[in-house]
């Protein structure tokens, strides 16, 4: 009922070209995340979705109904498409206490009086305010807030839920917090929802899939483990990842097995992988994960000699910078290690974590 | 003959596409409530602001029945360009357009000049130093504002009248039996000083929200560099508000040209003619036509510096409010020059605010006007009884059932036109802050301050010719009271709509998109949400409109019948027949209730006009 598919969304600001050929699908019950630096165009897919904004060219289907038909000029308003909306800046109505807030769409839609209050009452209990019932907004904290929008859009019961970084104007405990909240609100309540962040840490905690933008387009659309893992190309691996991961240039040579990958990181042999025949080498970009790389500080077979630069302590992990062959490289530690600055040691990694990108396009090319 | 069927249904199948596209837009469009408001705004708006321009052009052109003869050969209705060439290039055009049109540009030059000063100079007191009593300045600076502007020239007459027009002595004559020159009584020279006197208030309040803009950081982060305090203000605060002084220049420019009541008492007398009272002559001589020229060359004048300043400044203007935040503003010390400060202010607030009134009230105490001795004090054109050896016969205001129908006309109109006229600015101010960025904001927007640019006087000419027969579904309105409404709402229009607009804007969109979201209609949002929001902000367009009502005479003086005669027609007639005592009594009268309603709207409602004015 509730699958969310997008067609063909073209939209445009005056002559700025916002969403550039958007296309998505959105599983019944899925948790998607719209993700993306700011501006990219994630915030008014969502608001393309709940009717808010009328694209120039596509569709939007919501179930098995067509809501948005740019061809036909035809548009669903928002109030029929069975959804609701968190806002970023949460869109409390000031004059309206906690009560009236979260009833008045209820209110609307002339359901009895006494369902209203249980309905309220029980949004309140699950997002655990309902003490506050009677207080306007400006009595409330920022967090409270933040749990009174997402009671409004949670009281009618919408099949599909929206939210517009809603996290965003918290402090990163109560962020935190209200992560977990989410997560178990979207499995309680089995709705679709799609949610738009710039934060990879909330979209890769939330989500059963990220949809990832850049500049009006989508990307990449997968897990957040293979988005992770498989980044499709050099921005989404850049965009991804606390720490950054790791780039360094190298060469793709042909060899007898397949091709033949050549870097500061040494020599490396991808089998059953083919160059392009017209192509000798290949500027390449390989990408390896801080926490990829294992640390030795005595000498072992098939570990790559380098220096440390400098250490990072933090907690929980330890940041380690290495210089290798000029080029730094960080690696991450869980626990908290020691090294001298410029102390000899030898590191390792497997090659299957290392994913080789076209140094032009910035494709992914694959993975060793 | 497959491919042609196939082409065939192709093209059906677009033009069907096509179909149902124009007919969803054209669905969209009717059942959208904010389209809706949207072109029922523009239609009304043209009707009532463009149609009564359009129509006063096009009169010009037309030779009206009694001119025929001075046209040979002419036929009357035809189009002629007679009565242009009359105007601007015949033996009296120097008389009755350049004479003056020189005259009202030299005046509104000079006025707003010293009001930019006066009242820049009052508004940086108030705003930027640690002058004391600022409540109390800051409620005074505003008083001459509540009496209407030509009120002031009354009071001039009062004191410096001479004997030589006719008439009694002033007061300086009185009191220095020194008989003042023609030059000090009339003309030029009073007229630029009681109008000064009128409009610095109006660059005051454009002035002080501009500084009150100013992040008080720049002046700090100054400070911290070396600066002292002259380089502070010359080289970061003069910068900053320089576009809202010129823009202040030229809005009381563009007031100042077109103002009748001042010229009107202090320069008929020595035939010192403006465009304004030059207009309203020919209004009376019935050459409506040669009157209409006037008012479109006085229109034109007025549109003409408001486009320059929105060319010139417009883009600058910006960062007038740069960090408008103003949360913190750091208060410069006077130091020495405190109580200097304090003194020369509350020299000019007696002089601009309390003389005007004190003179007003004592002459409505003297039985005979000229005569300054304590036996000549009476409380008759208050509430004598009638007497026919006194003003032949009139009673006391609070005695003449004829004033009393005056201030309930005068009450009844200020109250419904203010009303009408804030409900019209907040549907209009919805209107233009929803639509910001769209044509139909911008076309409501600048549609609704055209009235702004329409000298009053002009602007009920056009009504009364407009509206003494009846149109297009609307009966003759001439001598009803609705006319009045009428032409106040439309007049008033530019303020309440600048209002309006500056208190949807504080309305985040946002708050009505989550009603959308949960199915509230257009008038659902509208009642539940945004009316309930801008309900603070109500009082000051309320309030702004309220004044100009009560003191409003250039606007209603042509359209005024014996029925709804207002309190300031009543004084204009009294002043023009001569009885100056019953003029000021009810001058006196409608300064304290403009008065009274500024004072409780400011305790109650923490109104604040300036938002209409500024913007």
């Amino acid at each position: 009922m509730s699958k969310v598919i997008l067609k063909g969304i073209n939209k445009y600001y005056g002559k700025v070209h916002v969403l550039k050929d958007v296309d998505l699908v959105v599983e019944e019950g899925d948790f998607l995340t719209l993700l993306g630096p700011s501006g990219c165009g994630k915030t008014t897919t969502l608001r393309v979705v709940a009717g808010l904004e009328t694209p120039e060219k596509g569709q939007v289907i919501i179930g098995d109904e067509i809501v948005t038909n740019a061809d036909k000029s035809f548009y669903t308003p928002p109030s029929q498409r069975g959804l609701n909306f968190v806002f970023q800046s949460y869109a409390l109505w000031p004059h309206m206490t906690v009560y009236e807030n979260v009833s008045f769409g209820l209110k609307v839609k002339k359901f009895p009086k006494k369902e209203i209050r249980f309905k309220v009452e029980d949004a309140l209990e699950r997002l655990q305010i309902r003490e506050y019932i009677d207080r306007y907004p400006s009595e409330l904290s920022g967090g409270q807030q933040q749990r009174v929008t997402i009671a409004r859009a949670i009281v009618s019961q919408p099949k599909l839920l929206l939210l517009d970084e809603p996290l965003s104007n918290l402090d990163a405990k109560l962020r935190v917090e209200m992560r977990a909240e989410l997560k178990r609100l979207h499995q309680e309540l089995k709705t679709t929802i799609i949610y738009v962040t710039h934060d990879q840490v909330e979209a890769l905690t939330l989500s059963t899939k990220i949809a990832i933008f850049f500049e009006g387009k989508i990307v990449q659309v997968d897990t957040a483990n293979n988005i992770y893992n498989y980044p499709v190309d050099v921005r989404v691996a850049d965009f991804i990842g606390n720490p950054k991961i790791n780039f360094i240039d190298g060469l793709l040579v042909k060899d007898r097995d397949g091709v033949k990958v050549v870097s500061p990181l040494g020599e490396m042999i991808a089998e059953n992988k083919k160059c392009e025949d017209s192509l000798e080498k290949k500027e390449v970009t390989l990408a390896l994960r801080p926490e990829h790389i294992f640390i030795s500080d005595e000498f072992k077979e098939n570990y790559l000699e380098c220096q440390v630069y400098s250490v990072l302590p933090a907690g929980s992990e330890t940041l380690i910078q290495f210089k290798v062959q000029d080029k730094f490289i960080i690696a991450k530690v869980i626990g908290q290690v020691k090294f001298e600055l410029d102390q000899k040691v030898w590191i390792f990694f497997v090659k299957e974590s290392i994913n080789v990108y076209d140094k032009v396009t910035g494709q992914l090319l694959f993975n060793v | 003959m497959e491919k042609l069927e196939t082409g065939l249904s192709k093209g059906r199948r677009e033009l069907d596409g096509k179909m149902t596209r124009l007919k969803n837009r054209f669905m969209r469009l009717v059942t959208d409530p904010y389209s809706v408001a949207t072109v029922i705004a523009i239609v009304v708006l043209v009707y009532l602001i463009v149609v009564p321009l359009w129509e006063m052009l096009s009169a010009t052109f037309k030779l009206s029945p009694q001119d025929v003869r001075s046209v040979p050969g002419a036929i009357a209705g035809e189009f002629t360009p007679y009565y242009w060439k009359k105007i601007f290039n015949s033996s009296i055009s120097e008389a009755i357009f350049y004479g003056p049109l020189k005259n009202s540009l030299f005046i509104s030059l000079m006025v707003s000049m010293l009001s930019i000063i006066l009242g820049g100079l009052m508004a940086w007191l108030v705003t930027r130093t640690d002058i004391p009593y600022k409540k109390f300045f800051s409620f005074m600076i505003i008083v001459p504002y509540m009496l209407p502007s030509w009120s002031k020239s009354l009071a001039w007459l009062t004191i410096f009248k001479n004997d030589r027009i006719g008439g009694y002595p002033g007061v300086f004559q009185y009191l220095f039996n020194i008989n003042p020159p023609n030059e000090i009584s009339y003309g030029v020279v009073p007229i630029i000083i009681t109008a000064t006197l009128h409009y610095y208030v109006f660059t005051y309040l454009l002035m002080s929200s501009a500084l009150s803009s100013i992040n008080g950081d720049m002046e700090e982060m100054a400070e911290i560099t070396g600066a002292n305090r002259y380089t502070i203000l010359s080289k970061i605060v003069f910068p900053l508000v320089l576009p809202a002084i010129l823009s202040a220049f030229i809005l009381t420019f563009s007031k100042a040209v077109g103002t009748f009541g001042i010229p009107a008492f202090l320069g008929l007398k020595v035939k010192y003619y403006t465009i304004s009272t030059m207009l309203r002559a020919n209004i009376r001589n019935r050459l409506t036509e040669q009157a209409y020229i006037l008012g479109i060359s006085l229109i034109s004048i007025a549109s003409f510096t408001v486009y320059i300043n929105q060319k010139a400044i417009g883009a600058r203007k910006s960062y007038a409010t740069i960090g408008g935040k103003g949360v913190r503003k750091n208060k410069i010390r006077l130091g020495k020059y405190r109580i200097s400060a304090v003194i020369i202010l509350s020299i000019f607030i007696f002089i601009a605010a309390v003389i005007p009134l004190f003179i007003l009230l004592m002459q409505s105490f003297m039985l005979k006007d000229g005569i300054y001795s304590l036996n000549n004090i009476t409380t008759h054109y208050w509430f004598g009884k009638s007497n026919n050896l006194i003003a032949e016969g009139e009673p006391g205001i609070f005695k003449n059932p004829l004033i009393w129908k005056s201030i309930y006309n005068t009450l009844k109109l200020a109250f419904t036109a203010s009303i009408a006229a804030t409900i019209t600015g907040t549907i209009l101010g919805y209107i233009v802050s929803r639509g910001r960025g769209k044509i139909s904001g911008k076309i409501v927007e600048q549609l609704s301050f055209i009235p702004f640019l329409i000298p009053s006087i002009a602007f009920s000419a056009i009504y009364l010719s407009m509206f003494s027969k009846p149109r297009l579904f609307i009966p003759t309105l001439y001598g009803t009271f609705t006319l009045l409404v009428l032409v106040s709402v439309v007049k008033y229009l530019p303020f309440a709509v600048r209002s309006g607009t500056s208190n949807m804007l504080q309305i985040g969109y946002e708050l009505e998109e989550a009603a959308m979201v949960e199915g509230a209609s257009w008038v659902k949002r509208f009642t539940s949400i945004v009316l309930p929001l801008a309900k603070k902000g109500f009082l000051s367009g309320f309030l702004l409109v309220f004044i100009s009502a009560m003191k409003e005479l250039d606007l209603l003086m042509l359209l005024v019948t014996p029925d709804t005669r207002t309190l300031t027609a009543l004084t204009f007639s009294y002043t023009d027949t001569g009885y100056h005592q019953f003029a000021d009594a009810i001058m006196t009268v409608i300064a304290a209730i403009i008065i009274t309603v500024y004072f409780i709207s400011l305790k109650v409602g923490d109104a604040d006009i300036t938002k209409g004015i500024g913007g």
